[in-house]
């Protein structure tokens, strides 16, 4: 088999995120902002859940249904967040959708490694909706607050 | 059937694909085509190019003839009484939604009740649901057997006096059910009600007879039977269609404008505004001079083979969910334990295998499965044996894969 490409899209940091994914969860209280997302095309879905302090994310959790690149995505995500301001956080996410467009993105302005292992994605045009799922929908929770 | 030189007729069967030859088991999606729909096509733009029913140049009337000869052949082809019930449109959502909001909303109150399965594609689930919101009617599904087939028991629990539109598929795009279309049609006329059904994954594999089945309404679409994309029919009895309002006012439909009211051309062309899909309509035609000469009941026997022998070798993995019933059209929905359906489809991908993941449009019948995602390996009178054995070895080498990351 020619797991040639597949290596560039499958690398073991995303697959560790899929099988022990991060702030995987709920919680308990009803304060928390929340929004679930699907993506149409695939039946994907994510719940996403951020406590705020101020402007600043203090906690992030999911829930979700989808394949390990959407997984991984949301997992990575809500670990890249934790901590940063509203703003950083959508800054992050653009650089998140240019790099899905296979730009060069500084890799350091995310500030968690892994989110690199998913620059393969980009070379995988089907898959980069998996990818920004997760993005997209955290775009949309703290753009609403 | 000869198979080897059926494969020949499909040139885009001739490649690789990310360094693999290809196999395409997506034909649920849509079907490949033929070299001699592809030249219909061809001919017809290099020739013959001109608009319908009013040129009254030389071109006019040829174009009109291979339009109106093509609807002959579809005609003929699913057995109805005259071409006057054969409506050309854009597939099968369009047809559906013709009869929805032109039957079905003139002639369903209040009260009333449309009756659907749970294994619909949405394109026959959400027509319906607007007509119920829109006029105060009920929206009722026949329950499924643990199978995903459709028992006559239930159909009959389902169907009653308040039931005016009874809409089902005559196979299911996502279990390969292939419905009692004929019996429910008895059912339902007992009830006084109409029957449409959905023939997208019927029409393209099997001898369909309008008249044997007797339903009110067939919808099909061109596609998914070797003609191009944007093409599809809808039939409908002459009676009611007489009776129907067009959905679609312009050109083409009509018979006197004036200025504050104008009449309608008679059947069928009153339901084809604007100018028509001819070239679509003439690769149709095309399509069904191909399937008519190879034969419906060959196709159907071929490809009921090749799922047969699909199951079996599926089955040889033990970490694979087969969903739908043993006896089935040729297609196979699955799952492969531990690996997203997404991932699976990419995975085979890479091999140069093509089949559908995700919901398949039918989230419904998903929840039903209990499961957000599948994947689904569709054939065609193209496929041969080889294609399944390179499926299942792909799906070997991804649960190889997914085990080792």
């Amino acid at each position: 088999m020619s797991n040639v490409n597949l290596d560039t899209l499958y690398r073991q940091v995303i697959m560790d995120h899929y099988k022990h994914p991060r702030n995987k969860g709920k919680f308990e209280d009803n304060d928390s902002l929340t929004i679930e997302m699907n993506n149409p095309t695939c039946g994907d879905r994510i719940f996403l859940q951020f406590q705020l302090d101020g402007d600043t994310v203090e906690d992030v959790k999911f829930t979700g249904d989808g394949c390990s690149i959407s997984l991984a995505s949301a997992s990575m995500m809500t670990q890249a967040v934790k901590g940063k301001t509203i703003s950083e956080a959508l800054a992050m996410s653009e650089l998140f959708s240019d790099m899905m467009l296979g730009k060069d993105v500084d890799m350091d302005e995310f500030g968690l490694e892994d989110i690199e292992a998913l620059q393969g994605v980009s070379n995988f045009p089907a898959r980069i909706k998996c990818a920004t799922l997760a993005w997209k929908a955290m775009e949309r929770v703290v753009e609403e607050e | 059937m000869d198979i080897q030189s059926v494969r020949e007729a499909f040139p885009i069967l001739n490649q690789d694909v990310n360094g693999h030859p290809l196999v395409y088991l997506d034909s649920s999606a849509t079907s490949q085509k033929p070299v001699a729909v592809i030249e219909a096509i061809d001919e017809y733009y290099r020739l013959h190019n001109s608009n319908v029913h009013r040129g009254v140049h030389t071109l006019g009337s040829r174009a009109t003839d291979l339009y109106e000869g093509a609807r002959e052949k579809v005609r003929h082809f699913i057995n109805a009484n005259s071409t006057k019930e054969i409506i050309f449109n854009r597939g099968t959502t369009t047809a559906i939604n013709i009869v929805a909001q032109s039957y079905g909303l003139a002639n369903v109150k209040a009260g009333d009740e449309i009756v659907i399965t749970q294994m619909e594609h949405h394109s026959n689930i959400i027509p319906w649901q607007q007509v119920a919101k829109r006029t105060g009617a009920t929206l009722k599904y026949i329950p499924l057997q643990p199978d995903g087939s459709v028992n006559l028991e239930d159909a009959r629990a389902t169907i009653t006096s308040n039931t005016k539109i009874v809409a089902i598929a005559h196979v299911s795009n996502v279990l390969g059910t292939v419905n009692p279309v004929k019996e429910i049609t008895k059912i339902a006329h007992e009830n006084n009600a109409v029957i449409l059904i959905d023939g997208a994954q019927a029409v393209p594999h099997m001898k369909v007879d309008v008249q044997d089945i007797n339903c009110d309404f067939y919808a099909f679409s061109g596609h998914k039977m070797l003609a191009p994309t944007g093409i599809g029919a809808l039939y409908g009895k002459e009676a009611l269609l007489k009776e129907m309002e067009p959905v679609e006012f312009g050109g083409e439909m009509i018979d006197f404008v004036e200025l504050h009211d104008s009449t309608w051309k008679e059947l069928p062309w009153k339901f084809e505004g604007g100018t028509p899909i001819i070239a679509g309509a003439v690769g149709l035609g095309a399509a069904i001079d191909f399937l008519t000469e190879i034969g419906m009941d060959k196709i159907y026997q071929y490809e009921k083979k090749l799922v047969k022998y699909a199951l079996e070798q599926m089955r040889t993995i033990d970490e694979i969910t087969i969903f739908g019933p043993e006896e089935r059209a040729g297609l196979v929905t699955f799952n492969l334990e531990g690996v997203h359906s997404h991932d699976l489809s990419t995975v085979l991908d890479t091999e140069g295998i093509a089949i559908r993941a995700g919901h398949h449009c039918a989230q419904p019948l998903m929840k039903w499965l209990g499961v957000t995602s599948t994947a689904r390996a569709s054939m065609y009178l193209y496929n041969n044996e080889d294609d399944i054995d390179r499926l299942v070895a792909g799906l070997k080498k991804t649960k190889e894969y997914f085990g080792d990351v």
